[in-house]
């Protein structure tokens, strides 16, 4: 079984098609690039993975459970998380406090211990805190832990998301454009650590991604879509090989045929 | 008039502004909550308070349901926050996505519906809740405290500690700032974004019923009462609106500058002392005086 199922999904607003039949399936374990030209529908995909929008039809599963009639807040108690392409972070509040709300639902004190702040509380909160400092740790941002998030460079505040995003202990996590506005250092990083969320913390991931050298140096499978429908599947090599993607993305005579 | 009568004649007209700073404080701290919770403001705050005083009187007074005071407060406090709740679920939840200023001209409707309301159940002219300790005075060396007062005093401490406790050490309170600051990224990290906005609509009505009793424990009642919230939001502004602490202290401010103006100005600067002090604060700290708005840098 794989870890997430996505099966003949789509989503039309009035007229338009924004994601139309499209499936695929990611296995436990695995790198998994969705890739497209703008307004392929990729983020839409995710938008309908983390519970944003609402299919048209299709349904969506994860680890053998339907998740298409789930709410947006129950995605991440499932061990889903995700960023988003344009980052959206608790701008007024610390980097560590950002860390910590990726926390929420793993809080079991009820609400009269918390306002009491009995020794139960405090012994969750110390863990709470240890699993972020690691977080913290495996992305570099000891620099960062106190500052707030509105005057950090973009690039930062597009790591500190990945952080909120593995603070919430997920099996799957969701990247969108991980690399979008990066550096080259900065695209190496990432490519770094999405190995070691593999490796070192056994996460699926899949990711929307523009850059085709990321694609192709973390990705074991890649799926092209375009115009909300799916053009091919396979390798990154494979996938760049193949005739429609190409057609897709520079235009060809048969495509305006 | 000599120096010692002076001074008491100064501490009696602070302790009536303290008690009054802290009606203006409690309801201050209703446009926090609402604040916090969905970064907007809710202009029907003041007619809410008027609401709750309403209902406790409607289930309290002799001649109407005639409950014993210390059971019609708590319902009408209950009862306030599942209209606080309602009005999210139903109204303003419609508002969602639509620009900031939505939610201000429909809170301004609630209001004169709210007084519409009161005032068709219980007319327009001054009504007085009984309670139990109406007419009580406490003495303590030369000045003069009612009981009314000191309750007030004490009520809007406790419930400010608590409030603050809330959004500061709780899940749900927690929960409720992150979604004013961003609703997305708290759908993705769990948080039930639209339960905790009607949740914390449903908190603030049952703080204005607090202090809409508070206030009715110290004079009569009409539907217009409410009118108040133009001061309350003041205090709320004074305080940098955002901050629960910030918001008693405006209010308190605001509760001692008036009988001091009152008694020492001319009668046309008493009543706009408020607003030369919230004009004042805004002028030398932008933010208000516990401002969670800072400056970016560039």
């Amino acid at each position: 079984m794989s870890l997430l199922e996505v099966d003949d999904l789509a989503v039309h607003f009035g007229g338009v098609k924004a994601v139309d039949g499209v499936s695929f399936s990611v296995e436990e374990g695995e790198v998994f690039a969705i890739i497209g030209p703008n307004g392929a529908g990729k983020s839409t995909i995710f938008n309908l993975i983390s519970r944003i929008y609402q299919p048209t039809h299709g349904t969506i599963r994860f680890d053998g459970q339907d998740i298409t009639a789930l709410k947006a807040h129950d995605i991440a108690r499932l061990g889903i998380a995700r960023t988003f392409q344009n980052i959206e972070l608790f701008d007024h509040s610390t980097v560590l406090d950002n860390l910590l709300m990726g926390r929420h639902t793993h809080r079991a004190t009820n609400f009269v211990q918390d306002i009491l702040h009995l020794p139960s509380v405090r012994r969750e909160e110390r863990a709470h805190r240890r699993h972020v400092e690691e977080v913290i740790e495996f992305l570099e941002l000891e620099a960062y832990r106190e500052k707030r998030i509105e005057g950090l460079p973009y690039g930062v505040r597009k790591v500190i998301e990945i952080g909120r995003a593995l603070a919430i202990g997920p099996r799957l996590i969701l990247l969108d454009e991980p690399a979008s506005g990066l550096s080259v250092e900065e695209t190496q990083d990432v490519a770094f650590w999405i190995e070691d969320m593999r490796r070192d913390m056994g996460l699926t991931v899949l990711m929307v991604e523009h850059d085709m050298g990321l694609v192709a140096q973390v990705s074991d499978r890649v799926l092209a879509v375009a115009n909300g429908r799916p053009l091919a599947l396979g390798t990154a090599a494979e996938v760049q090989a193949d005739r429609h993607v190409q057609a897709a993305y520079l235009g060809s005579p048969e495509a305006a045929a | 008039m000599p120096m010692a009568a002076h001074l008491m004649e100064v501490l009696q007209l602070l302790i009536g502004g303290l008690a009054n700073g802290c009606i203006y404080g409690l309801v201050a701290l209703g446009f926090v909550l609402i604040y916090k919770a969905s970064e907007g403001v809710n202009f029907a705050q003041g007619d809410m308070m008027m609401l709750g005083a309403f209902i406790a009187l409607g289930l309290g007074n002799e001649g109407q349901l005639g409950l014993s005071f210390w059971l019609a407060v708590p319902l009408a406090i209950a009862l306030m926050f599942g209209i606080g709740w309602t009005v999210e679920r139903v109204v303003v939840r419609q508002l969602f996505g639509q620009p900031q200023f939505a939610l201000v001209i429909l809170t301004i409707a609630m209001g004169f519906v709210f007084r519409f309301i009161a005032g068709s159940i219980w007319g327009y002219s001054p009504l007085v809740l009984e309670t139990p300790f109406a007419g009580v005075n406490l003495s303590l060396g030369g000045v003069v405290i009612s009981l009314a007062d000191l309750i007030a005093i004490v009520v809007t401490l406790v419930l400010t500690v608590a409030l603050w406790a809330f959004f500061a050490f709780t899940k749900v309170g927690l929960a409720a700032q992150a979604s004013s600051q961003n609703q997305m990224a708290s759908y993705i990290v769990g948080v039930p974004v639209m339960k905790i906005n009607a949740l914390t609509w449903g908190l603030s009505g049952a703080v204005a019923t607090v202090a809409g009793v508070l206030y009715a424990t110290r004079g009569a009642i009409d539907p217009n009462i409410g009118l108040l919230g133009i001061k309350a939001f003041a205090a709320a502004v004074i305080g940098g609106l955002g901050s629960l602490p910030g918001a008693l202290l405006g209010g308190l401010l605001i509760g001692i500058i008036e009988p001091i103006a009152g008694r020492y100005a001319p009668g046309e600067l008493a009543i706009m002392s408020p607003y030369i002090l919230m004009l004042v604060v805004l002028v030398t700290r932008p933010g208000g005086l516990f401002a969670q708005i800072h400056m970016k840098k560039v």
